[in-house]
């Protein structure tokens, strides 16, 4: 019984920290700091590990933006952003984040509807949003592909239009900004789906029948009431729709990368400035970066506070 | 009541305020029919026009249709690279997942037990990586590791590639875990088990682990799923992932469609993995297992990976 002997040793040493558990809460603070407590060992792996892989590189990126060549200051980089030749990216992307954000949130948007105040049946709105799931998944590389293989020059449905007199090339390129537009927007709209369904399902029956009582027509419920209430909830939604198109990378790299892609999207065109191309400067790729974390910063704060605003609708204890 | 699997929805129909169901049957509007089939024709057209596309191995259309042709699919299946990428990734995903949970299993107890102070500082922490995107994080990794071990060599890039992995998974694999250990009580099983002599060791592996493995599982999914899919990063570190060999064949013709249905289906699978691992355990012990909080906001970015298919109400 050699185990004995360690048990016991074990119980006696863990009772004092039953104690201290247990009574942690109710006993005022020991007079030692918190700052200063074995605890901080426990948490400390994490801490560092975030410190070596996401705020050094942030601070990195932040600092490259700021020195140039010889470690001076120098706000040059950041001002070369307001610039024609570097603002061009940003206003591009913004464009063609609002404009996917707004196809896809509005397509997305019906299409919540429908599953929940459209009443279809139920079956139809756990396959959708099965289906979503999946799609709004399905981003990035493959995504590109598919919509090379249902608009490239080569695919059937092309060469089907070509047959019936309907020449989409070659004014049309799937590899172009619009290729790009068509493709952010297949997964907004299972995305807006995923995330308008469980608003909409908030939209509570009492709050209709107040209004139709009260002499509101079917227009008037939605204009008054309705859009009101969801506002919040689809701005939140549109943030970040548009956040999710704006940091997006491969699914562009695929379609207009070799191209053209770094005058139109900024993920590209700070991937270029770090390739080894003669033109191109690190420090320049730095300050369209900081450019970038600041556009994603506005973004998730205008979700958050418009989340917050949504919350307040979202009745308690569901 | 917040967890719903929409393949199987039959249980979580039942409406919470009486007669709504009843009465929205009736109305199904030939709108809502529409609204749907164009979204649906929207996202429902390249996947099978990439289907399609995928068994031709020459060009072919409606009206001279050619025989179907699996070669694409067998091309890729018989080039020894896409094994080695997809083995490449999949041992990156699972390192990822190790570490990740190593990382925020015990942060997360201790924070629990002792240090509930620092819970809102490590929230915001694990939602930091939305802010910096991916292209941003990995330059600014490459900027600060310059000339080191890290960037000298493949051993050093893949832990670059690793640690990064982490990183830009914790937005989706703290949440679980921690509403995993919401749901249980830190303090009095620790208290159990201690005043039963165990060691923290045993606490941690014996008593905490199963307890919160739901949570666990949630995340070590949707771990694996991005280290599948994850692009710009191993493309910037040139690591011979998945997504890579994907971005080098994008020359050929149909080998990219077919490739296309492959991901689609494991997407798919991942899905309905992901959805049985949450849901049994919650059959097992009649008590669900929390993937999402009830009343929390549908995380953005969240919701692009599992509440989704799982959080319904």
């Amino acid at each position: 019984m050699a185990d004995n002997t360690s048990v016991t040793h074990d119980i006696q040493m863990t009772l004092p920290a039953v104690a201290v558990v247990s009574e942690s809460s109710s006993r005022p603070r020991r007079s030692r700091p918190v700052w200063l407590s074995w605890d901080w060992l426990a948490v400390l792996p994490f801490f560092a590990f975030i410190l070596a892989f996401l705020l050094l590189p942030t601070f990195s990126v932040f600092r490259g933006a700021l020195l140039d060549d010889k470690n001076q200051l120098t706000a040059e980089y950041m001002l070369n952003l307001l610039g024609p030749q570097y603002s061009g990216p940003y206003i591009s992307t913004i464009e063609i984040s609002v404009v996917t954000a707004v196809a896809g949130g509005v397509m997305g948007f019906l299409m919540a509807w429908a599953i929940t105040i459209g009443g279809l049946p139920n079956w139809i709105r756990s396959a959708t949003l099965s289906f979503c799931g999946v799609a709004s998944n399905f981003a990035g590389l493959p995504l590109a592909f598919a919509l090379a293989a249902t608009l490239g020059r080569n695919s059937l449905l092309v060469d089907d239009l070509n047959n019936i007199g309907i020449k989409l090339y070659p004014s049309f390129s799937v590899y172009s900004v619009i290729g790009v537009c068509l493709a952010y927007t297949f997964f907004q709209i299972p995305f807006m789906v995923l995330i308008m369904t469980p608003a909409l399902d908030g939209l509570r029956q009492e709050w209709r029948e107040a209004a139709s009582n009260l002499g509101a027509s079917q227009s008037q419920y939605w204009r008054f009431v309705a859009l009101p209430i969801l506002s919040p909830s689809l701005l939140s939604a549109f943030a970040l729709l548009f956040a999710n198109s704006f940091g997006a990378f491969a699914t562009a790299a695929i379609l207009i990368g070799a191209g053209p892609g770094s005058l139109y999207i900024i993920s590209i065109a700070v991937q270029r400035q770090f390739s080894s191309d003669i033109s191109t400067n690190p420090h320049q790729g730095y300050a369209l970066a900081v450019g970038m974390v600041i556009v994603v910063l506005v973004t998730i704060l205008i979700y958050s506070v418009a989340r917050g605003r949504a919350e307040r609708w979202r009745p308690r204890g569901t | 009541m917040w967890l719903a699997v929409a393949l199987n929805d039959g249980v979580h129909a039942a409406p919470k305020i009486g007669g709504k169901i009843t009465m929205q049957k009736k109305r199904a509007s030939p709108v809502a029919w529409v609204a749907l089939l164009i979204g649906m024709l929207y996202m429902g057209i390249p996947l099978a026009a990439t289907v399609i596309f995928s068994l031709g191995s020459k060009l072919h259309s409606i009206s001279a249709p050619s025989p179907i042709s699996f070669s694409a699919y067998l091309n890729i299946f018989s080039d020894p690279k896409f094994g080695n990428n997809l083995w490449f990734s999949v041992g990156v995903g699972l390192l990822t997942i190790v570490i990740s949970t190593l990382l925020l299993v015990p942060l997360i107890y201790w924070v629990q037990l002792r240090m509930p102070y620092l819970r809102s500082v490590i929230e915001f922490m694990t939602l930091l990586p939305i802010v910096i995107p991916a292209i941003v994080l990995v330059f600014g990794l490459l900027a600060q590791y310059r000339n080191s071990y890290l960037t000298n060599g493949d051993t050093g890039l893949y832990v670059l590639l690793t640690g990064s992995y982490v990183v830009i998974a914790f937005p989706y694999t703290y949440r679980p875990i921690n509403t995993a250990f919401q749901a249980i009580n830190v303090k009095v099983l620790t208290e159990a088990a201690q005043s039963l002599g165990a060691g923290w060791f045993t606490i941690i592996v014996r008593v905490i682990l199963p307890n919160v493995w739901g949570g666990v599982l949630n995340a070590a999914f949707i771990t694996l799923a991005i280290a599948l899919g994850e692009f710009t990063i191993s493309n910037a570190l040139a690591q011979s992932t998945f997504s890579n060999y994907l971005f080098n064949i994008q020359t050929k013709i149909y080998e990219p469609a077919a490739f296309t249905v492959v991901a689609f289906i494991l997407t798919w699978f991942f899905i309905a993995v992901l959805q049985q691992v949450t849901q049994r355990p919650s059959q097992r012990r009649n008590q669900p297992v929390i993937v999402a909080p009830a009343a929390a906001p549908i995380d953005p970015f969240g919701t692009l990976h599992t509440d989704a298919v799982t959080t319904k109400e």
